[in-house]
């Protein structure tokens, strides 16, 4: 009887060894995991494809791209992403980098701006804009996160994008911060970066656009926050929509000095 | 025409690594889509690649195989300035050939 307890004892306290053991080698394998990933990230194609759409002569009005000005002067495009969404006097407005390239594709190259920002994504024109944006994006790899909040309608974003990340709504009263608003929490095995202040290099803000593995598409940061709206159960914010852009604001001002990493790759 | 593959490859001791990026939608055929009809299967066949114009690899791929697969393997003997080429052909027809130059 005696011998019984022990050995009871013994195997409980196998049991717990090996629990904690294996749960620090999952997760350092998951780490090894996307480490491999990252060597041949399938967004490099997607890089190539906009860069070469860049270029093309294109739309109704067979034009390039190459005079679109991302904020930093017609056709300069390295150092525009870290500095973006930021405030186009042309338009009156606070554009993301997706806005603006529908907004160039308009007046370039004479595309329907309205017809591109009901289309899906994945389709059509909206396909390319995520290709362009990943290349536009790649061509800022590793440039630190400097948004201007000098006008008026910057600042005015931050602020609408800052209420939008705690606004709680829908079915579970989730809000941005629900998930994204503490140190140290994660959904399963992934990591969920506080996005209410500097997170770090190459992490939230910094990281997308991204190709996701599980299925292989590229997402674009307006994409992303979608997904984000439709795991809170709310409805989301239509293409191109101030505020998607303010939010982004809102990210991206709180993502200051962060090197970026896009296009990277996720799960 | 598909998209173009990407090709990096790089000596490493007497060996070259050689890894490839291929755009391909594969498409399993056990799909189904929205309106419950099955997605035809379109996937690669057939890889080969080359080294200087010798074949040094050939595989046969099937429905198992990612979106955007990535390939790597490494080329005994090469050197640099060799030329390799990847080329793939799938279920429909279409085929695609790439070259890299190995630094």
């Amino acid at each position: 009887m005696h011998r019984q307890v022990l050995s009871w004892a013994t195997v409980v306290l196998g049991i717990s060894c090996g629990a904690t053991w294996a749960q620090k080698s999952a997760t350092e394998s998951i780490e090894e995991y996307r480490a491999m990933l990252a060597d041949g990230n399938p967004a490099d194609l997607f890089e190539a494809k906009g860069e070469a759409l860049w270029k093309e002569k294109r739309g109704p009005k067979r034009a390039s791209l190459e005079q679109c000005n991302l904020g930093k002067g017609p056709g300069v495009v390295k150092g525009a992403f870290v500095e973006l969404p930021r405030y186009f006097d042309d338009v009156g407005r606070v554009q993301d980098l997706e806005s603006r390239l529908v907004q160039c594709m308009a007046t370039l190259q004479g595309f329907d701006a309205a017809e591109i920002s009901r289309t899906p994504f994945g389709r059509g024109e909206m396909a390319n804009v995520t290709a362009l944006a990943t290349w536009v994006a790649a061509e800022s790899k590793g440039l630190a996160f400097n948004l201007p909040q000098g006008h008026t309608q910057e600042k005015v974003a931050y602020e609408v994008g800052k209420r939008l990340f705690f606004q709680r709504g829908g079915t579970h009263d989730f809000s941005c911060a629900s998930c994204h608003g503490e140190d140290g929490k994660r959904i399963r095995l992934q990591d969920l970066p506080n996005l209410t202040k500097n997170p770090g290099d190459g992490i939230g803000f910094a990281a997308w656009p991204a190709y996701r593995v599980s299925n292989g598409q590229m997402w674009s940061m307006q994409l992303r926050l979608n997904d984000c709206y439709r795991q809170q159960r709310f409805p989301f914010p239509a293409f191109g929509s101030d505020a998607l852009s303010a939010l982004s604001v809102y990210l991206g001002v709180n993502a200051k000095g962060a090197k970026s990493a896009a296009p990277t790759i996720k799960r | 025409m598909a998209d173009p593959m990407r090709i990096r490859a790089q000596m490493s001791g007497a060996n070259a690594t050689v890894r490839v990026l291929m755009s391909h939608e594969m498409e399993t055929g056990q799909r189904k889509d929205a309106s419950g009809k099955v997605i035809p299967a379109w996937h690669i066949t057939e890889v080969t690649a080359t080294l200087n114009g010798k074949p040094v690899l050939s595989a046969e791929w099937g429905p198992a195989v990612s979106k955007n697969p990535f390939l790597q393997f490494n080329v005994k003997g090469a050197k640099a300035g060799d030329k390799v080429a990847v080329t793939w052909k799938d279920n429909k027809g279409d085929t695609r050939t790439d070259e890299a130059t190995v630094s």
